[in-house]
């Protein structure tokens, strides 16, 4: 990125009630969880040093929510972050980034961890991600 | 194909892939942190607001912005990931658009921030395309028969963004009242924008 995602208006930002407000408060919050935002971090900072294509990676997503949709047509237990992380990582594997065996067993390394490792140990501040159900305006 | 450990909860999944990552020092948790500070807090449908509310009372910035949106919305410093081919579209009285990115959720980040749930759901990107006036319907937008609707299909080659119609009575309102007024929505194309 180029130093400036759009400028920080702070008369805005503090605006926290108006319709012009930030997303969290326009209806929603941008992660529903921490490990949705970290995915999405990840993803925006492998683009941006060039280690993964972002036309790869959409090709990816695409194929994932595809085969998701085709495997369930009720649309129940539809998450699309599921899908954005399944689909990192076939791009990040795909580009040597990571070995997908290596994945494998560090995740089933973490997953074994005694009840209390928080796996959202490592995110970043502004921890209200699970306060706010979000109520979309949903068709 | 089955994706490495799929059966595993996705927070593990994604503490597993971001540790690997970092160990090989192919990212950082900084840069990460900061990605995700910037799409929480500083870009979002204010940008946009501000773009429609520059456009309902500058003519010639109106006109730079249908002709190229990416360009005059950066007039405006808003740039950035998924804001290199933004296309804007004008509602008028016969003609109303609405977006949808029917493979994905393709979405103008730098003036919109990013998509909120319902529009990256499998039901409104196959149902708007099928029945538009139906879901707009439950949105609480009922358009006449004499307006035409026009679903327009984001992609990566084209990021679209709706210049929503002005309400009436706003002929006094300076630019920045006209901006608190625009609806995330209403530029998406699921909502018009109301009258103070």
């Amino acid at each position: 990125m180029n130093g400036s995602v759009g400028r920080a208006d702070p008369a805005y930002l503090l605006d926290s009630s108006g319709p012009a407000a930030p997303p969290r408060d326009n209806g929603e919050l941008v992660f529903a969880a921490p490990w949705e935002s970290r995915a999405f971090g990840l993803t925006l900072a492998l683009n941006e040093t060039g280690l993964i294509d972002w036309e790869d990676f959409r090709q990816a997503l695409i194929r994932e929510i595809g085969a998701w949709e085709a495997a369930h047509p009720s649309g129940e237990g539809w998450s699309y972050y599921e899908c954005w992380l399944r689909a990192l990582e076939r791009t990040a594997s795909a580009k040597g980034l990571v070995d997908p065996r290596a994945l494998a067993d560090r995740a089933e390394q973490l997953a074994a961890l005694p009840a209390g490792h928080d796996h959202e140990a490592h995110d970043h501040e502004g921890d209200q991600h699970n306060i706010h159900n979000e109520t979309p305006n949903h068709p | 194909m089955t994706t490495a450990a799929d059966h595993i909860d996705p927070a593990v999944r994604a503490e597993a892939l971001a540790s690997l990552l970092i160990e090989r020092g192919l990212v950082d948790q900084a840069t990460m942190d900061n990605f995700i500070k910037t799409y929480e807090q500083s870009v979002g449908p204010m940008n946009g607001a501000k773009v429609v509310a520059r456009a309902w009372t500058d003519p010639a910035y109106e006109e730079r912005l249908l002709a190229d949106g990416t360009g005059a919305i950066a007039e405006l410093g808003f740039k950035g990931p998924q804001g290199e081919h933004i296309v804007v579209l004008r509602n008028t009285p016969k003609v109303h658009n609405v977006v949808v990115c029917t493979l994905c959720s393709c979405y103008p980040w730098p003036v919109l921030g990013l998509p909120p749930s319902w529009y990256k759901d499998p039901s409104y990107r196959s149902r708007i395309v099928r029945e538009p006036r139906a879901v707009l319907a439950e949105f609480g937008l009922e358009l006449g028969e004499d307006v035409e609707v026009r679903v327009v299909d984001s992609s990566s080659e084209v990021r679209y963004m709706v210049l929503p119609m002005r309400p009436a009575g706003t002929d006094e309102l300076a630019e920045e009242d006209l901006a608190a007024l625009v609806t995330r929505d209403a530029m998406v194309g699921v909502a018009e924008v109301a009258a103070p």
